[in-house]
């Protein structure tokens, strides 16, 4: 059933839940656009094998484009750690007292390892590599 | 503050649940595999993103010969890379399918077109896993 709630989009982002609140609506955000971008890229590259499709083929370039891996490694980066917070902490309850202290450390894991993405594909991209 | 134990019953939802779990911790699993395995046989020396991306989530040969390396083929194209990138396209779109599914329903709530989107989602899900399959094994 659920509840009968009456509260819009943005009358929801009001709601201060902090740090907590963010890392549940940008998981969603990522997973869907995990889907969107993902989903689009396997038919895409399924057509462009299979028929040499010229709009299939665009859509792989700008898939593959370093601008927009920028943007498509942050969401699955960020989707895969914070799944991991939340699959281990319903696996041992226990640890549910620390979940802001959990958060943290995903951003302490999150920024180096997306840093080093980034630098590398801005490296490579201005040397011309692609 | 005392605790009871829950009997939960086998629903739909309580199984896509643990199921969303269990494929999420395989799916960096079998990303750790794939990057370190990636490495292994002949990333180290030419790598770049993209190619490192190609080889860790979809080590085919069809699919890697967009790289520049000219000897791809070389280690992928055998029964157990197969096997994993069938486990991977599996969690992968299953979760991934799931968590749409999820994410709708809960925004329309109690809604007429709920069993049409699920037959929608449902029916994404199949063919995209059977072109996955499709790709995997005849290339």
């Amino acid at each position: 059933m659920g509840l009968n709630r009456r509260v819009g989009f943005f009358a929801g982002l009001k709601y201060r839940g902090g740090g907590p609140m963010w890392a549940w609506i940008l998981h969603r955000v990522t997973g869907i656009a995990m889907v969107l971008f993902v989903g689009t890229h396997v038919f895409a590259s399924f057509f462009m094998q299979q028929t040499g499709s010229d709009l299939a083929t665009n859509i792989n370039i700008v898939y593959e484009s370093w601008i927009f891996q920028i943007v498509v490694t942050f969401i699955v980066i960020f989707h895969g750690l914070n799944g991991m917070r939340i699959a281990i902490l319903d696996i041992w309850p226990k640890f549910q007292v620390f979940q802001r202290e959990a958060l943290w450390l995903q951003w302490f894991i999150f920024i180096p390892i997306y840093g080093l993405t980034v630098f590398i594909l801005i490296q490579r991209a201005i040397a011309g590599n692609y | 503050m005392s605790s009871r134990t829950v009997q939960p019953g086998l629903s739909f939802e309580y199984l896509m649940w643990i199921f969303t779990r269990i494929s999420g911790l395989s799916l960096v699993l079998l990303s750790a595999i794939g990057v370190f395995s990636a490495f292994a046989l002949g990333a180290r020396t030419q790598v770049d993103l993209p190619t490192l991306m190609r080889w860790t989530f979809f080590p085919n040969p069809n699919h890697v010969i967009n790289s520049e390396i000219p000897d791809v083929t070389l280690g992928w194209a055998n029964a157990f890379w197969q096997v994993m990138q069938i486990l991977i396209v599996f969690f992968g779109v299953t979760h991934g399918f799931n968590g749409l599914r999820v994410v709708i329903e809960d925004f329309i709530g109690q809604s007429i077109a709920r069993p049409f989107i699920r037959g929608f989602i449902f029916l994404l899900w199949i063919f995209a896993l059977v072109i996955a399959i499709y790709v995997v094994i005849f290339s």
